[in-house]
């Protein structure tokens, strides 16, 4: 059983940083108040301008990670504008750049479906990587896993322990307030759902250039939505985020080893997994109300228009 | 005025003008204060007072106007630019942030190296000194109204004002609580704060402030030494004629009980709300029942509780003997319940729907739904008929609820519920930021209908208000009920002690 | 930051002029894009919004796209109304469609006269179901429905894929993943020869009035606006907040189960993986752009289903990827939500602060 069970989770965090960069990128905007539902959109966007970007640059990911973030950032400024700078509707304005980001990437992506990209090697961390069972799950990754760690250390230090946590916080739970102690709301929405573009952007550049590096239309295949159901089971906080971004990682994983855990289960059914395990998760947190009002940004959602 | 001794005023505002659209909020006012001076801007709702303070606080922008900061012209284009030059200002709706400490919401204005745990230091000492002990680590959430207005008074003090900016703030408080505050008011001027004291309470500012300016729609209608004036010729400067008074006649008809409510209690939905444990009261036909008490004490889940919002055991609330607790708002209104809420856009009305459409909201049991399909033209012609009835002002039937005025569209909810005949009318907050005219016609209306044989229960936090039109008057405190004590019999004291009393247990 | 100022009243000429604003920027947009690729703009326009209507099949061709996006507008309408937000109607497309196969498939060989009617039946009732998990989700256990929705319609998609590539699988398909073909008992029949219109398409004519009757007369209607717009006077007035929930999510799956029938019964003629061409969320974009209103979501699916034409007109003639339908529509619904911000609001010109 536990042969079986290493390959899984070496996987699982592969599986998982996605998840964790994207999901941190809306746990940000979320924080602030913003619910960016375009973070599949945007995912897209990143992932085909990184793919875009690595094969321009003779296979560099470097290039296409920084392009994929570039892709979020600017994506994301879309929906600011509209949403924050115009007020409108920050639901519908979402679901817009996801619309949007799927058929640009669509119509981009047309001309790069056949090409391939090398990715990235695994990168042992020298002496931690010789730890027994633990060493090759852990620290025999990509570097891009290592470095959604650290911006996952990066968020929460940032969230709990500095003045601008501090300050996203306060514009999340009440813009009005902020506003009248001479906080400028929107320029701080308009940082907190750029920061959430690049998070977004990266986690599809990820996909596209490192995790399977190739284009495939539609690659992202709902991990922004489950990214940002993953900001909701995480009740806003960053290490439960993390811990259900791996529990996802696994459960996508699955599917590629059941038959080697003896599990007779339709391909399908593995498949859908993830997408069932998500209504699960929201089912299960969603139910306490009272958990869920004392730790959401009390104005998320709701458009602020200074001096109404 | 000549005799006092010339000091350059603190701040000085010449011909201050700012519109909205058509509308002037700030005529060409103009105002000074000296250090040490506790100076109050008297004036009703609407008249302009707090646009006046956004624009000395920075965050409206005056159209026209000159400002003296001590003797220097500035322009103050921003809270924290009036921060910058010794402004603090305690909101009257407050700038404060729930799920934050008390350390961390002060931490948010204070413009120095981010330690909280050296802050919360700080602002144990001030809030000691002052005389509004605080403990910084708490969450807002779980403080009192009247501990939240000390965290936005020890926020000010911590940035050393040189002028110091309340917006009403003793609605908030019990009368014993307003004492308190005003000693530490006169502590700090005493120490050479200036200080700029909105209200609209008279003998408030009678007995705190050595001058005031008093506005009536947008201009400064007069200025005056409040303790050389009588409360009638401070509200005449403030309203332009005499304060009117509710005519309160007898009840003639039967007495019988309308409404029973026995042994209630309900857990709040809300987290930061208060749980009712164990309400008993009657109203009668024909009296009118207050319920005193500061809000946050459990007013909202008492008043879902009985409208039907949220339901409760079945034998808890009865309706003419009738136990009605299981049965939802809808219900209830059919057996002849009618509710104003505190919230009159939003929950009273929907702000974007028309009045008729608002009309339909809860008056569609008038024969305004047949077969499932509405009829509008009977709900065009109920809204009308309210209209004209209440004298509600605005430009007919399909005036949008959100373009009237506060006193307006309560008039038209208040007309609305009266109109369906209830036989128990619950009304919370009847006049909150309504103006004098509106509200004397709005208490009037109240009075009258219980005379006509209604049960009216009021819940209000203007105890002036309360004693002008109730029968009966009991405090709600920390969810608890005290025994509701005929007119006569209590005074504002009295409630004022039930008030703190109830709080300050509820608190530990 | 701040690009508004609020006007004094809602503006009523833009409240219906913002439609046409956006789909002229939508153009104007589309014109750079077009000279990008190096593509001459008039002619483009030409392939993209002329040519598909320059005969009769065209037209039909434009009715039996737009019927589907139609039909589910009016429903997910009354949601966005109730400010309900289902955005997954392909899902619900998708499972109403499976109903209707699974009865297809089973008749197959011995249609009857009922067998279409039940078809319709079991498709509207599996959509409705689809619909009412998220609603059951929201009601009981608090649960975001636009995450659900969205969730499910993924879910629905593999539940499709594991039918057609198991037990319904055609055994004469040669393995693709499709089921047979149904019989013509099975399906609406197609209104003129030469063409695929079919007589699916009176059910979303049909639709049209229902909700144009339903929006603007019910109470049932009201109590959900009143809902969606101030959800503490619905609770106020005694509306059941559950209430609106299930109507919301039950009618817009119903009537995306019934699009799903329409295709299936209609042009596809059997299950296979491609039912939809993404109906389900472009009739959120119809939904809006024709204002949540009944007439105006007929004409907006008209001008969506225009918009699909072009996209495979430009495929063939201009040699551009379909996915620029995607593109398009994506930008339809951004410049309609910038225009609709001006409906309150007026622009406010960044002041110069010297």
């Amino acid at each position: 059983m536990i042969d079986h069970l290493s390959p899984i989770l070496i996987g699982t965090l592969g599986a998982a940083t996605p998840l964790v960069l994207a999901g941190l990128g809306e746990l940000v905007a979320e924080k602030a108040g913003v619910m960016n539902l375009g973070v599949e959109g945007m995912m897209l966007i990143g992932a085909i301008a990184a793919f875009a970007a690595a094969v321009a640059s003779d296979g560099s990911v470097t290039a296409g990670l920084l392009a994929g973030m570039l892709a979020g950032v600017l994506a994301a400024s879309l929906f600011a504008l509209l949403a924050l700078s115009l007020a409108a509707n920050q639901a519908a304005c979402g679901l817009a750049l996801t619309i949007f980001g799927v058929g640009l990437s669509a119509f981009i992506g047309q001309s790069y479906v056949s090409h391939s990209l090398a990715g990235l090697p695994a990168l042992p961390l020298p002496g931690l990587s010789q730890i027994p069972w633990l060493g090759p799950i852990l620290f025999r990754q990509d570097p891009v896993v290592y470095l959604a760690f650290l911006l996952y250390v990066a968020v929460a230090w940032v969230l709990a322990r500095t003045r601008i946590g501090l300050i996203l916080r306060a514009v999340g739970e009440s813009p009005e307030a902020a506003h009248a102690i001479g906080y400028p709301v929107l320029g701080i929405r308009w940082a907190a759902t750029l920061t959430g573009g690049a998070f977004a952007g990266l986690a599809g550049a990820y996909l596209s250039t490192v995790y399977t590096p190739l284009w495939v239309q539609n690659m992202t295949a709902g991990r922004g939505w489950i990214s940002v159901a993953l900001v909701v089971f995480a009740t806003w906080k960053p290490t439960r985020l993390l811990l259900g971004a791996c529990l996802f990682g696994g459960v996508t994983i699955l599917q590629f080893h059941a038959q080697g855990l003896g599990l007779d289960l339709p391909v399908e059914l593995l498949a859908a997994l993830p997408y069932l395990a998500t209504v699960i998760v929201l089912v299960l947190i969603s139910r306490d109300r009272k958990l869920l009002r004392l730790n959401l940004p009390a104005s998320l959602g709701k458009p602020f228009v200074p001096g109404r | 005025m000549t005799t006092r001794v010339q000091v350059e005023p603190r701040i000085r505002l010449i011909g201050i003008t700012k519109r909205y659209h058509s509308l002037v909020a700030n005529d060409q006012v103009s105002l000074q204060v000296a250090p040490g001076e506790i100076h109050a801007v008297l004036g009703e709702n609407g008249a302009g007072k707090s646009t006046l303070m956004k624009v000395i606080y920075g965050a409206v922008r005056a159209d026209d106007g000159e400002l003296m900061w001590n003797g220097r012209q500035v322009e103050i284009d921003s809270p924290d630019a009036a921060r910058r030059l010794g402004i603090g200002m305690v909101f009257q709706h407050f700038s404060l942030f729930e799920t934050l400490t008390v350390v961390e919401n002060i931490a948010l204005v204070l413009d120095e190296p981010f330690d909280l745990a050296a802050l919360a230091q700080r602002v144990e000492s001030v809030s000691r000194a002052y005389g509004l002990p605080l403990d910084p680590h708490r969450p807002v959430h779980s403080l009192s109204v009247g501990e939240r207005q000390r965290v936005e008074i020890v926020r000010c003090l911590l940035q050393k004002p040189q002028l110091l900016i309340l917006d009403e703030p003793t609605s908030v408080l019990t009368p014993q609580a307003v004492l308190t505050l005003f000693d530490t008011l006169r502590k700090l001027a005493a120490e050479g704060v200036a200080i700029l004291y909105i209200s609209h309470k008279l003998h408030e500012i009678q007995a705190l402030c050595d001058r005031a300016t008093v506005m009536r729609s947008g201009r400064v209608t007069g200025e005056a030494i409040p303790r050389e004036e009588t409360p009638a010729s401070l509200a005449r400067m403030m309203i332009g004629r005499e304060l009117p008074h509710c005519a309160i006649p007898a009840y003639l008809g039967q007495r019988r009980t309308v409404l029973e409510v026995r042994a209630l209690s309900l857990r709040s939905e809300d987290p930061f709300g208060t749980s009712l444990e164990g309400i008993h009261l009657t109203v009668e036909a024909g009296e009118i029942l207050g319920i005193a008490g500061i809000s946050g004490n459990g007013q909202n889940e008492l008043m879902a509780a009985l409208s039907g919002e949220t339901p409760t055991a079945a034998d808890s609330v009865l309706l003419d003997g009738v136990p009605i607790g299981r049965l939802g708002a809808g219900q209830r209104r059919d057996r002849g319940l009618g509710f104003v809420p505190e919230e009159r856009l939003g929950r009273g009305a929907v702000p974007a729907m028309s009045l008729a459409r608002n009309a339909l909201l809860t008056g569609h049991r008038k024969g305004m739904v047949r077969r499932g399909l509405v009829d509008y033209a009977a709900a065009v012609r109920f809204a009308a008929a309210i209209i004209e009835r209440f004298g509600v002002r605005c430009s007919g039937p399909e005036a949008l609820a959100r373009a009237l005025s506060g006193g307006n569209l309560q008039k038209f909810i208040v007309g609305r519920e009266i109109a369906q005949s209830p036989r128990l009318l619950l009304v919370s907050q009847p006049t909150w930021g309504v103006d004098v005219g509106a509200s004397a016609q709005l208490r009037q209306t109240l009075v009258d209908l219980s005379r006509e044989g209604v049960a009216i229960l009021v819940v209000s936090e203007e105890l002036e208000e309360l004693f002008e039109i109730c029968d009966r008057i009991a405090v709600l405190a920390g969810g608890r009920l005290s025994a509701p004590q005929p007119r006569a019999a209590t005074d504002a004291e009295a409630i004022g002690l039930l008030m703190a009393g109830h709080s300050m247990s509820a608190a530990a | 930051m701040n690009l508004l100022e609020p006007r004094a009243e809602p503006s009523r000429t833009l409240q219906w002029a913002a439609p046409p604003i956006a789909i002229g920027l939508m153009l104007v947009a589309g014109s750079v894009l077009f000279l990008l690729l190096g593509r001459d703009p008039v002619q483009a326009f030409r392939v993209f919004f002329i040519q598909p209507l320059e005969s009769g099949y065209g037209w039909s061709e434009l009715l039996l796209k737009a019927g589907p996006l139609v039909l589910i507008a009016e429903g997910l309408a009354i949601g966005f109304r109730a400010r309900i937000y289902n955005i997954g109607a392909e899902g619900q497309l998708i499972f109403g469609a499976i109903c209707a196969g699974g009865v297809a498939i089973h008749a197959a060989g011995h249609e009857t006269a009922w067998t279409l009617p039940l078809m319709v039946v079991a498709g509207a009732a599996g959509g409705m179901f689809w619909g009412a998990i998220p609603a059951l989700l929201k009601t009981r256990f608090n649960a975001e429905e636009t995450l659900t929705t969205l969730m499910l319609t993924y879910v629905a998609n593999y539940f499709l894929s594991w039918l057609v590539h198991g037990v319904w699988r055609d055994p004469a398909g040669m393995n693709f993943p499709q089921s047979v073909m149904f019989g013509d008992g099975a399906l609406f029949p197609v209104l003129t020869e030469g063409n695929r219109l079919n007589a699916s398409i009176f059910i979303p004519l049909a639709s049209v009035l229902v909700f144009q009757l339903l929006v603007k007369r019910s109470f049932l209607a009201y109590r959900l606006e009143v809902g969606g717009q101030a959800p503490l006077a619905a609770r106020y007035a005694g509306f059941p907040a559950g209430a609106t929930v299930w109507v919301s999510l039950c009618l817009s799956g119903l009537t995306a189960g019934l699009a799903g029938v329409g295709e299936v019964a209609g042009p596809i003629g059997q299950l296979n993986l491609n039912l939809s061409p993404g109906y389900g969320y472009a009739a959120i974009i119809v939904a809006y752009l024709g204002r949540l209103h009944p007439l105006g979501i007929a004409l907006s699916g008209l001008l969506m289903a225009l918009l699909y034409l072009g996209g495979e007109a430009a495929q063939m003639t201009l040699q551009l990827p379909a996915a620029i339908t995607g593109l398009f529509q994506g930008m339809l619904l951004f410049f309609l939500l910038g225009a609709d911000a001006f409906i309150d609001n007026r622009l406010r010109l960044p002041r110069r602060t010297a």
